[in-house]
């Protein structure tokens, strides 16, 4: 039964990969020829490589394996093995042709077969070659882009092989690039020049600036190196353009990183915006309710280890909780004590801190810990080759834009929200009509610390986590609220995202620390000439 | 009328107790150096030249202390960045110093410290110039701080940001300060501040008699601070601070310009908080951006509170006893001083109110004792 399977899944992959994995063939050939990788000098290895070749799509693991550093040769029968490292030290092996699973092996009995650089680039040539063929379009374009770098003629007939039969318009266009840049090395044909110039125009691979930029060099005399003044003339108006598009995209860049850091800002000021902006109550407490959160995805992420890709996604509503309700505790045994006292709220709340602190640092030690994050937000979406957007910061937009909208949801169209608008209005005639305001007033504290803390997991994702966190983001959160006007969550949502975009534009100019300077003294100077901040409340209320 | 009559007798009470205070202060500070100079080193009744720096460490704090009583106590606003001012005057007196030292740097150049010779820099940058004299630095310390503070407070007081906000505002603005002097480019010694100081006027920084007699410097110029507070307090430029503080509406009202007088009285505490700061500096020999930190700030004011705000010995009381507690707590746990320290914030809000000051009050007058609630809330109510 199970040969049968192996058949029909073999021939599969024999239809697929044009008949070489599979065939009995090739495979012992294969494995010959990478039995002589054992023991071999690196001088000899090159031709070895070469010969691996042939395999095609059966010797791809083992020629990735060996890029990657991870092919061995076992000691004990010299047989190669691809191995990776597991939690317990030892490594985990399969071999490396059939892919069948072998023992794990301590490291001392396996031998690593040394790559270097050279061979690096051979490998790298070799699997853009075997990969040209693969069925994924993916692949295919990591191969052509591979190629790109490396244009020998080997590579060019094999691009124009593919061309052929080629079906997706990304890998297609890339594989016209390719040839145009080789037209445009070797031919003596204007016509043909141009044209491919022509088929360059626009894109944004570095290559194809580099290709411009070398066409247009001069020597050291100050003498065009290319001497035809119409392909020069073409190539600078390409540059030109390609570079007005690399300057927008870099451009696009610092927009998105101030949008992200915005994003951080308004995450961690939305809960301040609730305790201070709709309660009214100074909460210096909030970055170690920030802290809190991040502490929490790092317990929870310690408590699950077998599903660390998923544990971010239960630490969001743990984090809730946990900083929720030391913010409802808080609440309830010290700020209640001080209503109508601002400055008073505000020093209590700072010697809150100041034991969270410190009860952190006691317990988890005062280094940093980090939060692993998982695989899907690692990486990037890449939009050209001069343009990503890094997943985390992607999502973490997202995902505040998200907290907010709900937010917004849970205080216009919930009862609790009408009664925290309703107690934030006019606390006495709120509560003549029988609204219970001590416990609306510990369930809104509760509210804006849960927020703080999901915040926390948020920036566990983006930094260390440690005892110190929350204060590095108290005074930004503060500024946010107050430019934003308190007591306007749409304020706290333009502020953030303009601070943030400030920040990332002055970033260049004058550099980090001095461009946070700037935004204080700018707030500072901002808020005495509207001390109410940007969208003031209007009416009774605000007074 | 209650609160007037509060005022009046507080007052009174203040100016039985100035003599009191003085005397206690000298009394002590005198003892202290004496057994320090002249007793010998292994009798019992010796007081180490730690001892006598610590001291003296207390006493700037102290003056500190009284700075910010003088605004949040008298006049309502509570500043978080006092410690801004503090630093300003430490570093005044820190460049002083530096430019004193000569060639006898680790690089031996007569002109740059030490700091700009191993930033590669060529000359002195200008506001480093005329540093040499002492007479200009001790210019600066009044002008910069006084400066700093006369434009924010003019800036803030003239568009009536009042309460939380401007509690906010002060905690940017020494925010701010931190990170800049926190930069190399600033050109006062970036992350490691100004230090290796060898000698103020002449006189070696190392030799007990230097230390004593910067000792007994805090300890009058403390004297003077307090009596000229007590003074200003009792002047009828006191009393409209005071309303102010009670009802700055009202007083608004009545005609007076409360932002002149309250910018008038944030300089005042501004510079007191620069001279803390110059005369800190030679004892402890170090000044670097931390003094800017928030924190920092912030302790002040719970210096004042646990002493009890509004009276000016209090926040003297408070600075000496939270510092000596600070001392002890480092030395024996220093996990617990910030759970100590905290839990000092908590319950002296909750609690007392009134600070320390306000406990002794209302035992002896056990009628005021009765109301104490009453009055506690009164204020409050008004600070705000």
């Amino acid at each position: 039964m199970t040969s049968l399977v192996k058949f029909i899944f073999g021939s599969v992959l024999l239809i697929l990969s044009f008949g070489v994995s599979a065939s009995a063939d090739v495979q012992s050939e294969l494995r010959a020829v990478s039995q002589q990788l054992v023991g071999a000098k690196l001088r000899a290895m090159p031709a070895i490589v070469e010969q691996l070749e042939v395999g095609g799509e059966a010797a791809l693991p083992m020629l990735e394996a060996m890029l990657n550093g991870r092919l061995f040769v076992r000691k004990s029968d010299k047989l190669i093995v691809i191995g990776d490292r597991q939690e317990d030290g030892d490594y985990a092996l399969v071999d490396a042709l059939s892919a069948e699973p072998l023992a794990a092996l301590p490291k001392k009995r396996l031998k690593k077969v040394k790559v270097n650089n050279r061979l690096r680039v051979q490998l790298r040539d070799i699997i853009a070659r075997v990969t040209l063929s693969s069925v994924n379009a993916d692949i295919r374009e990591s191969a052509v882009r591979n190629m790109l770098n490396k244009l020998s003629e080997r590579n060019i007939l094999m691009l124009a092989q593919a061309k052929k039969v080629e079906t997706d318009s990304r890998v297609m266009s890339l594989i016209e690039l390719a040839l145009a840049i080789n037209v445009l090395k070797t031919s003596d044909i204007q016509a043909e020049r141009l044209s491919a110039l022509e088929t360059m125009d626009g894109s944004l691979e570095p290559v194809v600036f580099n290709t411009l930029s070398a066409l247009l060099a001069q020597d050291d005399a100050g003498n065009t190196l290319e001497a035809d003044s119409v392909v020069r003339e073409k190539a600078l108006v390409l540059q030109n353009s390609i570079q007005r598009k690399i300057d927008f995209y870099g451009l696009m860049e610092q927009l998105f990183f101030g949008l992200s850091l915005g994003s951080v800002l308004l995450l961690v000021a939305t809960g301040l915006a609730i305790t201070f902006g709709v309660m009214g109550v100074i909460n210096m407490a909030h970055g170690e309710l920030i802290m809190i959160g991040a502490y929490t995805a790092y317990v929870v992420q310690l408590l699950m280890p077998n599903a660390l890709e998923y544990s971010i996604l239960v630490a969001i509503p743990m984090a809730f909780l946990v900083a929720g309700a030391v913010g409802v505790l808080i609440q309830r045994c010290v700020i209640r004590f001080l209503h109508g006292r601002p400055l008073e709220t505000l020093l209590a709340t700072f010697g809150i801190s100041l034991i969270l602190q410190q009860a952190v640092r006691s317990i988890f030690s005062p280094l940093n810990r980090q939060v692993v994050s998982p695989s899907w937000l690692s990486g990037s979406l890449e939009l050209n080759p001069v343009f990503f957007l890094t997943y985390n910061r992607l999502y973490i937009l997202l995902f505040a834009l998200l907290v907010f909208f709900i937010l917004q949801l849970v205080l216009k169209r919930t009862s609790l929200g009408l009664n925290v608008r309703a107690v934030s209005q006019n606390r006495d005639m709120a509560k003549a009509i029988g609204i219970r305001t001590e416990w609306v007033d510990a369930m809104t504290f509760g509210l804006g610390s849960g927020i703080a803390g999901i915040a926390g997991v948020a920036l566990s994702q983006l930094t260390n986590v440690g005892p110190n966190l929350g204060q590095a983001y108290i005074i930004d959160s503060f500024m946010v609220v107050v430019f934003g006007g308190v007591g306007n969550l749409w304020g706290t949502l333009v502020g953030a995202f303009s601070l943030g975009v400030l920040n990332k534009f002055l970033e260049p100019v004058t550099g980090a620390v001095l461009a946070n300077i700037i935004i204080l003294v700018s707030i500072i100077l901002f808020i005495q000439k509207r001390p109410r901040g940007l969208f003031p409340q209007k009416g009774r209320a605000a007074e | 009328m209650n609160t007037i009559r509060n005022q009046f007798s507080s007052l009174h009470d203040l100016r039985e107790k100035a003599p009191l205070f003085l005397a206690i202060l000298f009394g002590i500070t005198l003892y202290a150096s004496a057994c320090n100079l002249w007793v010998p080193e292994d009798s019992i009744f010796y007081v180490s030249t730690y001892t006598i720096t610590l001291l003296g460490k207390y006493l700037c704090y102290a003056l500190l202390a009284l700075a910010v009583d003088v605004v949040w106590g008298y006049c309502g606003i509570l500043s978080l960045g006092h410690g801004a001012f503090f630093a300003l005057g430490g570093y005044t007196m820190g460049m002083y110093l530096m430019r004193q030292i000569g060639d006898r740097g680790v690089y031996g150049d007569p002109i740059l410290p030490d700091f700009m010779v191993f930033l590669n820099w060529q000359e002195l940058p200008w506001f480093w110039h005329g540093f040499d004299q002492f007479w200009v630095a001790m210019l600066a310390m009044i002008l910069v701080p006084g400066l700093l503070a006369f434009v924010f407070g003019w800036l803030a007081f003239r568009s009536r940001v009042a309460g939380v906000y401007l509690s906010i505002m002060t905690q940017a603005l020494t925010y701010a300060l931190m990170l800049a002097f926190f930069r190399n480019e600033m050109g006062f010694g970036g992350n490691n501040g100004l230090t290796d100081f060898k000698d103020i006027l002449g006189f070696s920084l190392q030799s007990d008699n230097v230390r004593v007699a910067l000792f007994l410097c805090s300890a009058v110029v403390l004297a003077i601070a307090y009596c000229l507070s007590l003074m200003i307090m009792s002047s009828r430029f006191g009393r409209v601070i005071m309303s102010v503080r009670d009802e700055e509406d009202r007083a608004r009202f009545i005609g007076f310009k409360t932002e002149n007088y309250k910018v008038s009285l944030f300089v005042y505490s501004a510079i007191l908080a620069a001279v803390a700061g110059a005369l800190y500096v030679p004892q402890v020999g170090i000044i670097n951006p931390g003094e800017f930190s928030p924190l920092n700030s912030i302790e002040i004011v719970v210096w004042v509170a646990v002493g009890g705000r509004g009276t000016l010995y209090g926040a003297i009381v408070g600075a000496l006893l939270v510092n000596y507690a600070k001392t002890r707590f480092t030395a024996v746990f220093p996990e617990a001083w910030l759970f100590a320290l905290g839990a000092l914030f908590v319950s002296v809000t909750i609690f007392l109110p009134q600070g320390l000051m306000g406990l002794l009050k209302g035992k002896r007058l056990p009628t005021d004792k009765l109301f104490f609630w009453r009055k506690g809330r009164k204020t409050e109510e008004e600070t705000v």
